[in-house]
């Protein structure tokens, strides 16, 4: 659905050099700027209530991806070579530009990505950024202590895993492929998508395990 | 009635944030829900435009303009001043005014 969306055309710019930012985010920026500077809203009420409804973003794209993934190993191969064209064959993406590069999760190594702090997000594949993303310490300290930011979220992983950090340019975009969990042998790619959230595909998290599923 | 209808799914991370920012001015006793109404039914001029969140923005920064708490020049002037802080914040920083090399 928002593969042909107005947002964010330009995704040229140079990292090196300074960011942009789409006509209607510097609108939605200047009113809230201004708001917050005369004390009608406060950022984090604001915060708080796109929490509520940050699961209320179109369909996580990604996780159709990740769940074709483990039930395709072909599809898998091609997707770790070339995240964008395997993702377009799922009409994932879609948006002229941008590299979306694919880390798999192993036993051995989990992959977690920072920056979502522009129009780099690619939010048409992985639903709206989480809030606390934007915040600065949650970047710097992702880098330098990795294994305690998973921890803050609840995500222990054992002492033999590495941990790798991606960082987004204006480039490349990261997506985690993350481990297909243990007692989904019986599950269809649709019910696996399920247990695919945001989340274990930033590498803040884990998939969900079946029994965790809410249906709504 | 109490709440706003229940938004659509967002497309855009912006569309969440202007949704944000309406309810939060409604719970911030600015307007009721049914002036809210009216502010979204003057902006489509009658049903003319869709009632997307382009839509939402315009209303709500029409309904402030109306009640004096903000002006369109000092929208404009604030939009301008986040223009200049983004191309001159690197890209993955977080962008500020205090950024912006005009201020």
């Amino acid at each position: 659905m928002a593969q042909d969306h107005h947002h964010d055309h330009d995704h040229d710019h140079d990292h090196r050099h300074g960011s942009e930012l789409s006509p209607m985010e510097l609108r939605v920026r200047a009113l809230e700027s201004v708001l917050v500077e005369k004390g009608y809203v406060d950022p984090a009420a604001l915060d708080t209530l796109i929490e509520t409804y940050e699961t209320k973003v179109g369909p996580h794209n990604g996780a159709r991806v990740v769940a074709r993934a483990w039930v395709d190993p072909g599809f898998r191969s091609r997707l770790l070579a070339d995240g964008s064209a395997a993702m377009r064959e799922l009409d994932v993406g879609g948006r002229g530009g941008e590299h979306m590069v694919v880390v798999e999760n192993t036993p051995e190594e989990h992959n977690l990505v920072v920056c979502t702090l522009c129009s780099c997000y690619p939010w048409p594949v992985l639903g709206l950024p989480p809030v606390w993303y934007k915040s600065p310490p949650y970047r710097s300290r992702a880098v330098i202590e990795p294994r305690g930011v998973l921890a803050e979220f609840g995500t222990v992983l054992p002492e033999t895993t590495r941990i790798r950090v991606w960082d987004s340019t204006a480039e490349l975009r990261y997506m985690v492929l993350p481990m297909r969990p243990p007692g989904t042998e019986g599950l269809d790619e649709a019910s696996l998508a399920d247990l695919v959230t945001r989340d274990a595909m930033i590498g803040t998290g884990l998939p969900l395990a079946p029994d965790q599923v809410v249906r709504s | 009635m109490s709440r706003p209808p229940e938004p659509p799914v967002f497309a855009a991370p912006w569309e969440a944030q202007t949704f944000a920012l309406v309810v939060s001015l409604h719970d911030a006793g600015l307007f009721t829900w049914g002036e809210w109404a009216e502010a979204l039914g003057a902006a489509s001029r009658g049903g003319e435009r869709p009632a997307d969140y382009a839509l939402w923005l315009e209303a709500i920064e029409g309904l402030l303009a109306a009640r004096g708490l903000t002006s369109a020049a000092a929208l404009a002037e604030r939009r301008a001043a986040f223009a200049r802080a983004a191309a001159a914040t690197p890209h993955g920083q977080p962008i500020t005014l205090a950024n912006d090399p005009g201020a």
